[in-house]
Order: C-alpha cells, then sequence, then structure tokens
C-alpha cells in the first residue's frame, strides 16, 4: 500500500494536490496542505499519481507504507 | 547517589587530562562497546532521548568511513549544562567522542560550540593540546556554528558544520546515513558521549547502578527561576521533579508551576511535581524553571512564544505561520476566543514541520494552556490577571521583549 506525504520545506503552498486528492488533502487557512497519511485505495493511488505529477515544487511524495514492499520505500518520519 | 560527570569537580576549575586520568583512568579501546552501550540502556541527552546504542549500530552498519560530531551547541536559552560540562569535563567529552570514533573507525571527530560561546571553546582546545590532537587514529577538533535555536537539530548541526545555514532538513536521510560530507555521522550530544566515556570504562551494570531500570543513570539539569541553587546539577533519573527541586536548595518562593524540559518542555503544576518521574524523555535536554506565584504565566509564555516563532528556520509554512500567528494572538489583548482560536493553531503546527521545532512550540502552548487555565481565562474576561508581568523565564538579548 501506498501513501502520501509532502516535505514540507520544499512546499509553498501552492495548493494543485488540494484539488486533485481533495479526499486526502485539504488546505490549511495559510494554503499548506494538510495531508491525510492514510493507505492509498487503487482508485485513488491514480489520482494521487497525477497530484505528485502536478505539484510545481516536487515537494509531494508517494511512498510505500511497508518500506520492504518498494524499492523506494523509506521509513516514515520518527516522532 | 554519588555524582558521576560532576565527580571530584571543583567549581569553575578545569581539570587538567593528568587529573581527569587520576579521577576516571585511562580509556581502553573495548569492540563490545555497542552491545555494552545497549545493556546499559543510555539514552541521549540532548532531548530526543533516543537509544545511544541503536544510534551508533545504525551509523556502524551504513558503512564508509563515519565522523563523529560531539553536540555541544545547546542552543535551548534554558539550558547551560552542556556548556557547564564542557568547563569543568572537557576530557570526559572528549573520551567519549575518541570511544565512539575508535569502535565506529571514525578518523575524524569534532566538538561542536556555538559561536557565541567562546570561552567554551577555547577550553576543549586546551584539552585537545594537552592530550595531543591525536588520540590513536582519531583527529579531534572544534568547530563553531551560528547561535540560534534550531542550530542545535542534529541535520541543522551538519548543515552548519559543512559551512551551509544552520536550518533541518528532511529525514530521511538521517545524518546516521548520510552526513557531514556524504559520510555516515554520528550526532551525540555532549552529556551523552560523557556518558558513553563512563560506561566504556566501568560497564553497563555499572552505568545501571544509578536510576531506575527503564531509564538508567544520571542526568544533568539546568534548574533555573525560584530556587536555592540555580545552576547545573547531576541528577539520579527516575527521581521526582520535587526531589530535582530539593536538590537544587528547595523553591525560594510559593511556586506557581515548573517547567520541564525547557522551551520544547511542558508546564507541571507543584501538585504533580511530587508524582512526575523524570525520565529521559521528560527531562529533554534537562532544563527546568521554576516559575514563582504573583507572575503572570501569560505574559512569560507570550515572551516565550515570540521567540519560538523568530527561531523558526523559516522553512516550512505551517511552522512560519502557524508560530506568527500563536505569537500574535497570545500578545494580542486578551480576545474573549483566545482560548480556542490557540487551540486551532496548535493542531495546526504539531507535527507539520521537517523537524520539530512546531512540535515543540506546540507542546510548550499545550500544556500552559491546561496549567495555567484560569489566568487565561482571567485575560479573557478582564483583559489582564494579578500576576506581575515580570521575565523568569530567560530568553537571548537579542529577542528579549
Amino acid at each position: 500500500m501506498k501513501a502520501l506525504r509532502v516535505d514540507p520545506i520544499a512546499c509553498d503552498g501552492r495548493g494543485l494536490c488540494a484539488e486533485l486528492v481533495p479526499e486526502r488533502i485539504a488546505l490549511d487557512e495559510w494554503g499548506f496542505p494538510i495531508v491525510d497519511p492514510s493507505p492509498l485505495t487503487p482508485s485513488l493511488e491514480r489520482h494521487a499519481e497525477r497530484a505528485v505529477a502536478a505539484c510545481p515544487m516536487l515537494a509531494l511524495r508517494l511512498h510505500w507504507l511497508d518500506p520492504k514492499e518498494g524499492q523506494t520505500g523509506r521509513r516514515p518520519r520518527r516522532r | 547517589m554519588n555524582a558521576r560527570l560532576l565527580a571530584g569537580v571543583a567549581t569553575r576549575i578545569t581539570p587538567t587530562f593528568d587529573h581527569h586520568l587520576a579521577l576516571h583512568g585511562p580509556l581502553e579501546s573495548r569492540d563490545d562497546l555497542i552491545d555494552e552501550l545497549e545493556r546499559a540502556g543510555l539514552r541521549g541527552r540532548g532531548g530526543a532521548a533516543f537509544p545511544t546504542g541503536a544510534k551508533l549500530r545504525a551509523v556502524a552498519q551504513t558503512g564508509g568511513r563515519p565522523v563523529v560530531v560531539a553536540n555541544a551547541v545547546e542552543g535551548e536559552p534554558v539550558s547551560g549544562k552542556d556548556r557547564a560540562l564542557l568547563r569543568v569535563a572537557p576530557h570526559l567529552v572528549l573520551d567519549g567522542a575518541v570511544a565512539a570514533s575508535r569502535v565506529l573507525g571514525a578518523r575524524d571527530a569534532l566538538v561542536a560550540i556555538a559561536d557565541r560561546t567562546g570561552r567554551e571553546r577555547a577550553i576543549v582546545e586546551a584539552a585537545i593540546a594537552q592530550r595531543g590532537r591525536h588520540d590513536g587514529r582519531v583527529k579531534l577538533r572544534t568547530a563553531a556554528v551560528q547561535h540560534r535555536f534550531v542550530a542545535g537539530e542534529e541535520t541543522a548541526l551538519v548543515r552548519a558544520l559543512g559551512g551551509r545555514d544552520a536550518k533541518p532538513s528532511l529525514k530521511p536521510p538521517y545524518p546516521f546515513e548520510r552526513g557531514l560530507d556524504g559520510a555516515p555521522t554520528l550526532v551525540a550530544n555532549a552529556e551523552t558521549l560523557a556518558h558513553l566515556a563512563l560506561i566504556a570504562r566501568f560497564g553497563a551494570a555499572w552505568f545501571r547502578s544509578a536510576g531506575m531500570a527503564e531509564s538508567p543513570g544520571t542526568a544533568l539539569a539546568t534548574v533555573g527561576g525560584a530556587v536555592a541553587q540555580p545552576g547545573v546539577h547531576e541528577i539520579e533519573l527516575g527521581t521526582t521533579l520535587d526531589r530535582v527541586l530539593e536538590q537544587a536548595g528547595g523553591a525560594t518562593e510559593q511556586v506557581q508551576a515548573i517547567l520541564v524540559g525547557g522551551y520544547f518542555g511542558r508546564w507541571v503544576s507543584p501538585a504533580n511535581g511530587r508524582e512526575l518521574r523524570l525520565t529521559p524523555d521528560v527531562l529533554g535536554a534537562g532544563a527546568i524553571v521554576v516559575l514563582p506565584a504573583g507572575v503572570c504565566a501569560v505574559a512569560e509564555c507570550a515572551r516565550v512564544l515570540a521567540y519560538l516563532a523568530d527561531e523558526s528556520a523559516g522553512q516550512c509554512g505551517p511552522c512560519v505561520h502557524g508560530l506568527r500567528a500563536i505569537a500574535d494572538t497570545m500578545s494580542a489583548p486578551g480576545a474573549s476566543d483566545r482560548r480556542r482560536r490557540l487551540e486551532q493553531l496548535v493542531g495546526l503546527v504539531d507535527g507539520r514541520g521537517a523537524c520539530r521545532h512546531p512540535d515543540g512550540a506546540a507542546g510548550f502552548l499545550r500544556s500552559a494552556l491546561h496549567v495555567f487555565a484560569a489566568d487565561f481565562a482571567a485575560h479573557a474576561k478582564r483583559g489582564r490577571c494579578n500576576g506581575r508581568n515580570v521575565s523568569v523565564l530567560p530568553l537571548p538579548p537579542r529577542q528579549r521583549r
């Protein structure tokens, strides 16, 4: 399963992602994305891929939730 | 409890290398140091309380020639323990850097100090000169980085040491994967390395003979505010907050609340202080401030939150805008919906930066809203409370407002 994540340093709040995947991304009052990190269904994943490609700052990422599943898998941020 | 890091330390006198060796004995190499650290259960003393053995193992498993960084940047205004440690026991920190470098195969070990801290850097340089710059294959040096709150964050520190701005970067990659000049880098707090130096000498069982099973050992705490003996104290982990305040000579005035863990920490009411056990997670970087009764807590928190907003690295939108909005709301004269707005803003900044700066500010504010609920209510109703507006919480001069 894959999920969405934003690089908050790269992101400058253009907001395209929230239009393309409103099911998973909302914008805060300053226009920065609030990303739901839960797994994407196959149909949502297609929209998510489009949003990743559309981000002008390349700040939106799709990642494997289980790193062993994919080569590009990365661990979630430690809290 | 017998002092460990501060053992045999006469205040304000930096011991020579000979004194240090007479006090602690020589540092022998040990190949099983990482196992021993894991058995000891040492956790980092810089704020994140990450298991030190696991950190070294991660560096060792990355492959390539690692670099060791002793982090003594200490950007937290409430904390002074790493600088104090460098003044009274620089060789213990250097021993820790050397022991870690030996087991990891690192050839470069550096002590990172904030550029404002010229005195400590001179002391460490003198200590390096006494023992010799080269310890076997390990070369020791010091490095100064820009003094700012986030400069001690590990990715910011690695960038600053590489000659760039002291600003955090997104993790992963962690410094243990790709750090200074791309090398796997162990970034460990200066105090953590001093404990490591003692574990390398005396072992895990000795380390565990102080503290509690889940949080073994001792820790340095910087205790400030209304206590009889403010300053750096070595405490046994797992003791209650009350015991630590006693160790600092006890409160000099009636206590309103206690800030535990510095500006990324949380406020504790005096009643809860009797129960609260100080584990590495709770202690953070070890800074404790006693706020006396009669001081306006809302004004105090407003000053700190304005400082934290100024100290945002300015990279992540939610941190830049959110901390500014929090600071503005805090300093606005008692709007009646202020509390609700602050709660909303806490939710909007928490966990939304590349580093934990916004999370730290959110935790500080959340606990303030809880512990000082009556004061916030008084401000909402009357625009003020009965407290005096004086600054107890320390801030660097530039930001004092």
